[in-house]
């Protein structure tokens, strides 16, 4: 018998307390014990990218992490993520360039681009096509072909460089 | 697929580690990163009874220059040793590696120790020891103790790591300006692990090369030192001449295995071309940081 253990961690800005099996993973754990579905499950072995989250605001795989090995930790979801304006620019730009067919991909996507914007500020130059790609390597998409991916990515680094102090 | 239960023990130092190790009674294995650990576990390649994650040993963290080496410790995740400015300085074959080392968030979790205590033929940084001239530091029940990175790959995901033993650092000679070092691979898609790679760092003296120490990943169980091509290279110039020796002496020095994703022939004439863009590159002029 394997005694479940305390965690105790920030889950998208709240306190959560919990007890788990150790075997649980991350991505299991905020989907079915917090029922964040937006973190996905397609490999379990690091290779899709679908199960991404920040772990103190780096993009870590949910699915190579333990629950009980973040405790202590701050951990934010899409969910957490999607009152920032950068989201609502990244979903306006998706859905223009038609850069999700079903979706399965898009919320690893959006975490992962939305730490990669970070970098663009007003007057910096935008990043290249080669630099987005780069990014995204570890994001499998199998519908879009990832080039409408790019280009919606690349539209709001575009707008984010050149800017004064938008919003 | 999800893994088979197993007991859960975090450690905050080297000590408590190596006791959690002895103490249990069935199979233990550390948990650094987790980046390859965690994927044999839902594969259910593996299985054990304990992970002890040694994740928060704060000694095991840090990058100094110690003497005349830079120590690295076993925590050190592979986004650090790409942005670190100490390794740049002093070792910048290991920041050209790490660029090419999967994906930026497998990069900032999976570790230098777990990288070398895997010590996966394809890996980029064990070649990256052999070619520095690495010591490993190992800590046991006995106290520590040092091994030449040459004496410490064994064979095909093996070792000289004792079972319980631990990976604390690697120190790694610091760079000089006599000294050209280069590390460059070919991979089918970034992120992908190589079908060649090789770590380059040669000594010279004025125009003529001293000693060059040549270390292949992805062409057989360990990394491969590549002494005849070596040869090949010291007491010459660097130029067309003896680049064309050292890619004919390569022959003598490797002898990949036909696999599903290349033939060996394949995989020797990317040896071949690869060891020209390096050596090519290298004599161009001193080693410059230049992120892959
Ligand atoms: C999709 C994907 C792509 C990848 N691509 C590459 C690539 O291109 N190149 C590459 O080099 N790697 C690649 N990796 C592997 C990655 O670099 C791992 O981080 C690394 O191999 C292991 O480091 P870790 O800290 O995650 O170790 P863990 O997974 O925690 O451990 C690995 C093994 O080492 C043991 N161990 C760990 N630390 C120590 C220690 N200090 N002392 C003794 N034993 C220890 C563990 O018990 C375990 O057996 C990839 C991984 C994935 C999932
Ligand atoms: S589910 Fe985590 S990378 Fe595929
Ligand atoms: S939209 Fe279907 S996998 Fe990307």
């Amino acid at each position: 018998m394997i005694a479940p253990q305390p965690v105790n961690l920030t889950v998208n800005g709240a306190r959560v307390r919990r007890f788990v099996e150790p075997r649980l993973s991350l991505a299991d754990f905020l989907r079915q014990d917090l029922g964040l579905t937006a973190v996905h499950l397609g490999c379990e072995v690091g290779a899709c990218g679908a199960c991404i989250v920040n772990l103190d605001g780096q993009p870590v795989h949910a699915c190579l992490m333990l629950a009980v090995q973040t405790d202590g930790m701050r951990v934010d979801t899409l969910e957490g993520l999607s009152d920032s304006e950068a989201v609502a620019a990244l979903q306006k730009a998706f859905h223009a360039r038609n850069a999700l067919q079903c979706g399965f991909c898009t919320p690893g996507i959006l975490v992962v681009a939305l730490g990669f914007l970070k970098g663009c500020r007003p007057g910096e130059t935008a990043p290249s096509r080669e630099a987005i790609r780069d990014a995204l390597s570890g994001n499998y998409c199998r519908c879009t072909g990832y080039e409408a991916i790019v280009d919606a990515i690349e539209r709001v680094a575009k707008a984010a460089c050149a800017t004064q102090e938008a919003a | 697929m999800k893994a088979r239960a197993f007991d859960y023990r975090r450690v905050t130092s080297v000590t408590e580690a190596l006791a959690a190790y002895a103490g249990c009674r069935g199979e233990a294995r550390y948990l650094a990163g987790g980046q390859s650990l965690l994927p044999a576990l839902n594969l259910r390649l593996d299985g054990p009874d304990l992970l002890i994650d040694i994740g928060r040993i704060d000694t095991l963290r840090g990058i100094s220059v110690e003497g005349d080496a830079l120590r690295i410790g076993a925590l050190t995740r592979h986004a650090e040793t790409l942005s670190s400015p100490l390794i740049v300085a002093h070792a910048p074959i290991l920041t050209e590696a790490a660029a090419f080392m999967a994906h930026p968030a497998i990069r900032n979790l999976g570790t230098m120790g777990g990288s070398l205590a895997l010590a996966d033929p394809a890996s980029e940084l064990p070649a990256c020891m052999r070619a520095l001239g690495a010591v490993i530091e190992i800590a046991g029940p006995a106290g520590t103790r040092n091994v030449a990175a040459d004496d410490y790959f064994r064979d095909l995901f093996e070792t000289v790591l004792a079972p319980g033993e631990l990976l604390s650092a690697v120190r790694v000679p610091l760079a000089r300006p006599d000294i050209r070092m280069r590390f460059d691979e070919i991979a089918r898609r970034r992120g992908d692990y190589a079908m060649v790679g090789l770590a380059a760092h040669l000594a010279f003296s004025g125009d003529v090369v001293e000693t060059a120490r040549l270390a292949f990943c992805s062409v057989g169980p360990t990394p491969m030192r590549a002494p005849a091509a070596e040869s090949a290279l010291a007491g010459r110039s660097l130029g067309p001449e003896s680049i064309a020796a050292a890619k004919a002496a390569l022959a003598a020095d490797l002898a990949p295995d036909d696999d599903d994703a290349l033939s060996a022939a394949a995989r020797m004439h990317l040896a071949r071309v690869l060891l020209g863009r390096v050596l090519s590159a290298l004599g161009d002029g001193p080693q410059r940081a230049e992120a892959a």
